[in-house]
């Protein structure tokens, strides 16, 4: 396949360019952040996607979604009609017919994230069967656990406590994501975007703001 | 000891198997991560040997792997076991990637009932091969009954079995594929590694994944998670320790195998970690049997 000088093609932007390697390039960073809550990746993947996708929103979906994964797309109150074509297109998977049956969620905008209820939690024997949310932040950075305004992480994963910050997110949403870990093993596990970085909170991971 | 990366052989994908195979299993290894030990079922898929030969692990493995990985594999220990060298040799012609016999020269280790002696470190991941993925499956065949144990966290059978051996034997028992406790959460297999292996388990600094093909189950322990051994307070759990030495590199401290030697009783002690005791000879140890 030849890609054209521009990132468009048809009015749709390119995907992977590699999409093997770029498939597993970044599955390892998600595998890396989900293993190790607090820890911030960079994805070195080239793609432009449409908006309101980021880098690594973008790149996340594509290395994980396909025809058996129902997407639902919380735009955020900005048109994601472009970025819902380019996943389609790129990765074939069904748009679900509400948030409760999607198996990934992508939020555009994680300061209006919706409720962590409106989402699949699992079974008490299939906690497996919960919601992903991908959800694209205004800032990601590693962070020493006591400084002003990051997150002190700890749980599987963690070497005693991490910090993390995250700009982006409603207030009150580590008295949310502490709710989420008390659920276990039922919950909802979060990939953060932003710009190409990529960190994750698993369900076992707790939060304090 | 170490590979470099080779040509692939063309008409396969990139390590075997096809690109949504590897995002099904990518995607139930997330969940596995995000789940600690509990087992996560998944497409598995007919591979090129048989069940039993470690097709879980290749195929957790093949979705993980990359370009710049290097590879490890091992059988009981032994980097040069046929199970151990044909699937080092299947990732080097299917995906062209280095592989090493070096411990601490690899990203990923598959293996298969041994954790190498050597302390695995933070950029690591080890890949275990499972048969039985279930702990509770001698106890109660119904996968419908053993998910409600999982489900409820319901383990008061495994403490009886552990119970009876006492009460038979005078200790437990159970030598190899020993239950342990993830997080404090999920009864968990550790695969058949010998019980002296459990410690290192617990607050690993490697990801660990487990595989199993046949039973179609992908579980994981997170780095530095609590791993714990099931025991008694009155009785509590113990490795296995030997009254011998290495007879090759004198260790004192691995896990040996006892190998015959002879047709009139004759034996000896030798590492089952090929790679630690290789090392240890390259730095001058000597057992008493060279």
């Amino acid at each position: 396949m030849t890609t054209s000088t521009g990132s468009m093609t048809g009015g749709l932007a390119a995907g992977f360019h590699d999409p093997v390697h770029d498939a597993q390039g970044v599955f390892r960073d998600v595998l890396r952040a989900m293993s190790r809550p607090g820890e911030v990746r960079e994805t070195a993947v080239q793609i432009d996607p449409p908006a309101p996708l980021n880098i690594a929103g973008a790149a996340v979906c594509l290395a994980l979604l396909d025809f058996e994964t129902p997407l639902w797309i919380d735009g955020g109150g900005r048109d994601a009609d472009g970025a819902a074509s380019f996943l389609t297109f790129h990765t074939g998977a069904p748009r679900a017919t509400g948030p409760a049956q999607a198996d990934f969620v992508l939020v555009a905008d994680g300061r209006i994230l919706p409720a962590f209820d409106t989402f699949r939690q699992g079974t008490d024997e299939a906690p497996e069967g919960s919601a992903t949310l991908i959800v694209q932040v205004a800032d990601l950075a590693a962070a020493s656990p006591d400084a002003a305004g990051a997150w002190r992480l700890d749980g599987p994963g963690i070497d005693g406590t991490v910090g993390l910050h995250v700009s982006g997110l409603p207030d009150g949403i580590a008295d949310d994501l502490a709710r989420n870990a008390d659920r276990f093993p039922r919950g909802i596990d979060l990939i953060l975007c932003a710009g190409r970085r990529i960190a994750a909170l698993p369900r076992t991971t707790r939060v304090e703001g | 000891m170490t590979q470099a990366r080779t040509m692939t052989d063309g008409g396969y994908n990139f390590a075997y198997l096809d690109e949504q195979t590897k995002r099904m299993i990518r995607r139930a290894i997330l969940k596995a991560v995000a789940i600690p030990g509990h087992q996560v079922p998944f497409g598995s898929r007919e591979m090129p040997l048989p069940y039993g030969w470690g097709t879980g692990g290749i195929q957790v493995t093949a979705s993980i792997i990359g370009l710049a990985d290097v590879l490890k594999v091992i059988d009981q220990g032994a980097d040069d076991t046929t199970n151990a060298v044909s699937i080092r040799r299947f990732f080097a012609r299917t995906a062209g990637v280095a592989t090493t016999q070096a411990t601490e020269a690899a990203t990923i280790i598959q293996t298969r009932h041994r954790i190498p002696e050597t302390v695995l470190k933070d950029d690591q991941i080890i890949v275990y091969q499972v048969p039985i993925p279930e702990p509770l499956r001698w106890l109660e065949p119904r996968e419908a009954e053993t998910r409600k144990m999982h489900g409820l966290a319901d383990y008061g059978v495994m403490h009886v079995k552990l119970y009876e051996d006492i009460a038979t034997y005078g200790h437990i028992e159970t030598s190899y594929d020993y239950p342990v406790l993830v997080n404090g959460r999920y009864l968990t297999a550790p695969s058949p590694i010998p019980k002296f292996d459990n410690p290192k388990m617990h607050e690993m600094a490697a990801l660990q994944l487990f595989g199993a093909g046949r039973e179609k189950r992908i579980y994981a322990i997170p780095p530095y998670t609590r791993v714990e051994s099931l025991d008694f307070e009155d009785h509590p759990f113990a490795a296995q320790t030997w009254d011998a030495r290495c007879a090759i590199c004198g260790a004192g401290d691995s896990f040996l195998d006892e190998v015959i030697t002879d047709d009139h009783g004759g034996s000896m002690f030798v590492c089952s970690d090929t790679d630690h005791c290789g090392r240890r000879v390259a730095d001058g140890h000597r057992g008493d049997g060279e």
